[in-house]
């Protein structure tokens, strides 16, 4: 395998509350290859987004990172000035929103949109600009691209505007892509069209792509590797195929196990009991002790790190070796 | 865009007509025009007379008209005190009205505007505090007592620029300008300050607090996220959006401005309309008055319109009927 284009190693993100430090993310480490497909999962809350926007450089103040690195391209970014990273963003590393109704400045046309995010970080002139611009939204699908590009975002559908978001995303070609929950905001049937388009033009494109989002389906269908979210940590993260068929960690179990299946009839849902904690109130040891089905007495008092688990990497002592022994 | 216009100034009509049956009820109420015409002797044939040569023994509806029409020509008759026409007295007092409203409202949004914007970028630095408190006087102390402080410390302390009048004027065709010399430049100063301090930190209050609301948006935060400068995420993308609130308090401030500088008139001896009008009320005026009353709800209705084609101007979701929309 390449050389890792995004490296999160350890990355703890603290919100200082006048109540005391809240940490929202605790211990996060991950890796993207190029031209990969991460996708992130978990339930609302659970810290994927931060981790998404910790990548970008866009933390919300008060929020910051504490602790841990963050690599692109074997160089730290987590540590740039707001200057540096600028340059970055957008020309390295672009970003897609939840909601394409409001990501758009609804004042410019979307033309306008794309051509500044070219000439920013693109030596072209405003007419080559403007041509690539034109490119790009037929690329993404709009039709009569040429005249399109003159009219403002609320002349477009929800659709269409998610889809000069994701041009937006792509015009500069950054090598990874921050996807976060681009398609919660959308009608069913455009979910797909818009998941597909995306996983074509990261391909076409070799764009590495960290994919945030609550829907099982739309991960199975597009990542390459998962990565389970839990209270601000990584629960387990492995091939997609693994973590949907064959999950370890009992979170992830009971994450696949409630979707229902098409083939037969179940009397009830499966469900997880009880809700996430709140992350003032992360009890101690493994996050997920209150709620697990296989909880022991280690598990209320020491927190797992990841853990070889076969085929996936799980933070769950129920793979500890040296448990296994004794 | 042009039906719209039309369709505006439509609406117009019914306002100004309703002003004007006011300013003409304000001859019938507001003290006797014969009375005063005839004096202290006179006899009840000369009293008939004169009520039929100024046309009061018409019916209402009749006399309301010929006001309205002689008003839309621009006549309102005499000054009882001046014993001028009133639209040459109005004529040449509005110049010195008006170059002082253009300058209050100039700083109020050369200044207010940069001040708003950096309090809502830098909303906890010590000068943003410092912008905040400030406001706070401007705000709350009254007009005529910024002046007089103003007179008193820049007038009679230290003596730098003029405590009243307008200096010396140039004359262009009908309109008298102060702008072309160096006393009117200077008489200019004071008042325009008492007159736009409190637009100036209304203007900043608004324009930040509508910027804090527009750095929150997800439009801004993907302006960020594409990697856009600073300078095109504040100024292009976050200012633009703040001004359609903007506009619509700038544009009825103006209107206030032009309205409302009688205070500031008074104090310094400004030979504008505000002091036109104060001395007519002493003096029971009415055709000035009323005349007034007209003009400042034609600045006032002027004013809405050319605030609503800036609203078209500035947001394209108002512009309907573009044709090319659709899904």
């Amino acid at each position: 395998m390449a050389a890792p284009l995004l490296q999160v190693r350890n990355l703890r993100v603290e919100f200082p509350t006048r109540r005391g430090t809240l940490v929202a993310l605790d211990d996060v480490s991950f890796d993207i290859s190029p031209g990969e497909v991460l996708g992130v999962v978990g339930e609302s809350g659970a810290g994927k987004s931060m981790t998404g926007a910790a990548i970008i450089g866009l933390l919300e103040p008060p929020g910051r990172i504490a602790r841990g690195e963050i690599l692109f391209d074997g160089k730290r970014i987590d540590n740039l000035r707001y200057e540096q990273m600028r340059r970055l963003r957008g020309k390295e590393i672009g970003a897609i929103f939840q909601d394409p109704l409001t990501t758009l400045n609804p004042l410019y046309t979307v033309g306008r949109q794309l051509v500044e995010t070219i000439t920013t970080h693109l030596p072209v002139n405003p007419a080559e600009a403007r041509k690539r611009a034109i490119g790009w939204l037929e690329m993404v699908g709009i039709p009569a691209a040429a005249q399109r590009i003159d009219s403002y975002p609320h002349e477009f559908s929800g659709g269409m505007r998610q889809r000069v978001v994701i041009a937006l995303a792509l015009c500069a070609e950054p090598r990874l892509i921050v996807a976060d929950e681009p398609t919660t905001a959308l009608d069913v049937s455009i979910q797909a069209q818009v998941i597909a388009l995306l996983k074509t033009l990261a391909r076409e494109k070799g764009t590495a792509m960290m994919l945030v989002t609550h829907d099982m389906g739309v991960i199975a269908e597009t990542a390459d590797r998962v990565a389970v979210m839990y209270a601000g940590r990584v629960a387990e993260i492995g091939p997609v195929r693994e973590v949907v068929k064959h999950a370890n960690h009992p979170y992830s179990v009971g994450l696949m196990g409630s979707i229902p299946p098409l083939d037969r009839r179940v009397e009830r849902l499966a469900q997880i009991d009880g809700s996430m904690p709140r992350l003032s109130a992360i009890p101690q040891g493994c996050a997920y002790n209150p709620r697990c089905p296989q909880v022991f007495d280690k598990c209320r008092q020491l927190r797992p790190d990841l853990i070889d688990a076969g085929t996936t990497r799980a933070a769950c002592w129920l793979y500890d070796t040296e448990m296994a022994r004794g | 865009m042009f039906a719209f216009v039309i369709n505006r100034i439509l609406q117009a009509i019914p306002v100004m007509l309703t002003v004007a049956l006011i300013s003409f009820a304000m001859f019938a109420y507001v003290g006797d025009p014969v009375a005063i015409m005839l004096g202290q002797d006179f006899t009840e044939a000369q009293r008939d007379a004169l009520v039929r040569d100024l046309g009061l023994d018409q019916p209402f509806w009749v006399q309301f008209w010929e006001f309205v029409t002689n008003a839309a020509q621009g006549q309102f008759g005499l000054s009882y005190r001046l014993s001028r026409p009133v639209a040459e007295l109005i004529s040449e007092r509005a110049p010195a009205t008006l170059e002082l409203a253009f300058c209050a409202a100039a700083l109020a949004l050369v200044v207010g505007v940069p001040m708003g914007v950096y309090t809502g970028l830098y909303r906890h630095s010590w000068l943003s505090r410092f912008f905040l408190t400030f406001s706070l006087i401007g705000v709350s102390l009254p007009t005529f007592l910024i002046g007089i402080l103003l007179i008193l410390f820049f007038a009679v302390q230290l003596g730098w620029l003029p405590s009243f009048g307008r200096g010396d004027t140039v004359q262009l065709g009908w309109w008298s300008t102060g702008f072309l010399t160096w006393s009117g430049v200077k008489a200019l100063i004071l008042p325009a300050i008492t007159l736009g301090l409190f637009q100036l930190t209304l203007i900043m209050r608004l324009v930040r607090a509508e910027m804090l609301e527009v750095l929150r948006t997800d439009y801004i935060k993907f302006a960020r996220a594409r990697g856009l400068p600073n300078r095109a995420v504040h100024f292009g993308h976050a200012l633009k959006n703040t001004m359609v609130p903007v506009i619509t308090i700038v544009g009825l401030q103006l209107g206030a401005i032009i309205a409302f500088a009688i205070v500031t008139e008074t104090v310094f001896q400004w030979p504008g309309m505000g002091l036109l009008f104060i001395q007519s009320v002493g003096a029971a005026d009415i055709p000035v008055m009323s005349a007034y009353l007209m003009l400042i709800a034609l600045v006032f209705v002027s004013i809405n319109l050319i605030v609503d084609l800036l609203y078209y101007a500035v947001d394209p979701r108002l512009r309907i009927g573009r044709g090319q929309g659709g899904h």
